[in-house]
């Protein structure tokens, strides 16, 4: 197996007495899909946040490609590679989707201490931004102001400005969270044409999601790992049928 | 070009008019009252890029101690930025007090006018005038860049979703901070024309009731627009010029027409002027 990108050791982050991870321990291979399941407030948006940067683990150790980041900001970590998107989606309302995206490509595009040139006609800012937009079937909606398009448009065009910042890990957090089975399924289909360009640590709970991508699936109960391995191990093992699986009905 | 900018260019080249016009009308109280405009308005325009565009609050903006404030304000947020920003521009204003020697809170007396050389005498209100108009035109075409360019959209992406921002890798803080200290020395440069054209400092040019006066402007001329807060700024001179005239409670009136004005549009003076919103390209 080829060295980890991104590798955990006991990351735990308390909410006053409540442990939300608990000694989390990790590693994801290059190219991988690394589904991470469990059941509502298991702790899966507390992992997700700690490794982006936006939440400081209590003690535990991150290292994304051979390098300590566990006390990085998140914007330093963003830079460094490590893109993500929200459970609750994360755009730029008043903006147009390429206004979006074209932020996006802005930010991996070096400093910004630019004063002079207008941003909507740079064409280094624009082109790739239509272009990140067209991967996810965005490129008619282009012109669109991001507020008005539809709940799984608004998803699409989350998952757009993260490809466009060139990550080398994408952090995903329920990138099919409130779409219906149509719009769902063509989430799917785009993740699946991702599929070893980047790693990807992929909270879902839609089970028929998680079976069809991931590599790797770790589930999570009350904080804590219970159970780590492929999609067949995951499915055979008695205690996530009893904890997670049996549950949300097979 | 939408008829929107032609008037807008229409309305500030008139500006130039405003001396000959005093002078044929032998008014020339009115070049003082728009000299005052004229000054305002840059303060207005500079607080407009970080507040309309960043969505930063400022009530110590007028303090001149820009890059300090601004350190330590940035890094706490919301209700805290106000407050210390507040905090700050009282403590500008006490230590000004302070200064005995400097004539304490009786104001700074300037013994004249700024003189930049013979060809640039500041004692006289035409030459005063068109230097500060000049000064207005110059910040509103950079300002104009700015809001376009790369830092630009960077303000505006931090007003409407820090969060998300920081997500994308931009180191929010460092951008912020300039945006603070380019408007804060834009507004330095507005006190400074302030001074001259009073020929008195009082320390209560940096008390935070004046910031408040030129959020105001901004406010009523329209958030986010640059331009609009130049109108905003001389809609509220001529209206305390008039109404000072006719009631000692000027106050009481302007304060109700300033929320009438905010209640029916959102954008201030420039949304109800420029009319409604079409996009020509
Ligand atoms: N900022 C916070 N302050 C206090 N408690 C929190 C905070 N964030 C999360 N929690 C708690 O930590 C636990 C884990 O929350 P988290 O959001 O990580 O769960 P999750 O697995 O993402 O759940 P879901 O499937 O509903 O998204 C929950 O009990 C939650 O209430
Ligand atoms: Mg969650």
């Amino acid at each position: 197996m080829a060295e980890a990108l991104l590798e955990t050791a006991g990351l735990t982050k308390r909410f006053g007495g409540l442990v939300a991870t608990g000694d989390v321990s990790l590693s994801i291979a290059p190219g991988e899909i690394h589904a991470v399941i469990g059941p509502n407030g298991a702790g899966k948006t507390t992992l997700i946040g700690q490794l982006s940067g936006e939440l400081t683990p209590d003690s535990g150790a991150i290292r994304f490609a051979g390098a300590e980041i566990s006390r990085l900001g998140p914007a330093r970590r963003a830079a460094l590679g490590i893109a993500r998107s929200f459970q609750i989606t994360s755009i730029f309302r008043e903006f147009t989707a390429l206004d979006n995206v074209a932020l996006a490509i802005q930010a991996r595009a070096g400093h910004s201490f630019r004063f002079w040139r207008a941003a909507r006609r740079d064409a280094r800012l624009r082109d790739p931004a239509f272009a990140a937009l067209g991967v996810v079937g965005l490129a008619g909606r282009a012109e669109l102001v991001a507020g008005s398009l539809s709940h799984g448009e608004r998803r699409a065009l989350e998952l757009a400005m993260a490809l466009a910042t060139a990550p080398r890990l994408l952090l995903l957090d329920e990138p099919t969270a409130g779409m219906g089975p149509e719009e769902s399924a063509s989430m799917v289909r785009l993740l699946a044409g991702l599929k070893g360009r980047f790693s990807i640590v992929l909270v879902e709970h839609d089970m028929d999601a998680v079976f069809a991508l991931a590599d790797r699936i770790t589930v999570m109960v009350y904080g804590r790992v219970i159970a780590s391995g492929t999609p067949a191990v995951i499915r055979a093992d008695p205690e996530v049928r009893r904890a997670y699986l049996g549950e949300e009905g097979g | 070009m939408s008829g929107r900018y032609v008037a807008i260019c229409v309305a500030l080249a008139a500006l130039a008019l405003v001396p000959a016009v005093a002078t044929v009308a032998d008014a020339p109280f009115y070049t003082g009252l728009f000299a005052r405009i004229m000054v305002f308005a840059i303060a207005a325009v500079s607080l407009d890029l970080i507040l309309g565009y960043g969505g930063l609050v400022s009530f110590g903006h007028a303090a001149l101690a820009a890059l300090v404030i601004g350190f330590v304000s940035l890094r706490t947020s919301g209700v805290y930025f106000i407050m210390i920003t507040l905090a700050f521009g009282q403590m500008v204003y006490f230590v000004a007090i302070g200064l005995n020697e400097y004539g304490g809170d009786d104001g700074l007396n300037i013994a004249r006018h700024s003189d930049f050389g013979a060809a640039l005498n500041l004692d006289r209100p035409v030459v005063f005038y068109y230097f500060a108009y000049g000064l207005l035109l110059l910040f509103l075409f950079l300002g104009n860049r700015i809001v376009q360019s790369r830092f630009g959209m960077l303000l505006q992406g931090v007003k409407s979703n820090e969060r998300r921002m920081i997500a994308l890798g931009f180191p929010t803080f460092r951008y912020k901070l300039t945006a603070f200290v380019m408007a804060g020395a834009v507004c330095g440069i507005a006190g400074a024309l302030f001074a001259n054209l009073t020929l008195f400092v009082s320390p209560s040019i940096m008390h935070w009731t004046r910031s408040g006066e030129i959020m105001m402007m901004v406010i009523l001329g329209g958030l986010g627009s640059l331009v609009g807060p130049v109108f905003g700024a001389a809609a509220y001179l001529i209206l305390e010029s008039v109404l000072s005239r006719l009631t000692e409670h000027w106050q009481a009136v302007l304060g109700p027409i300033l929320i009438l004005v905010v209640l029916f549009s959102k954008t201030g003076l420039y949304g109800i002027f420029a009319l409604p919103r079409r996009r020509s390209g």
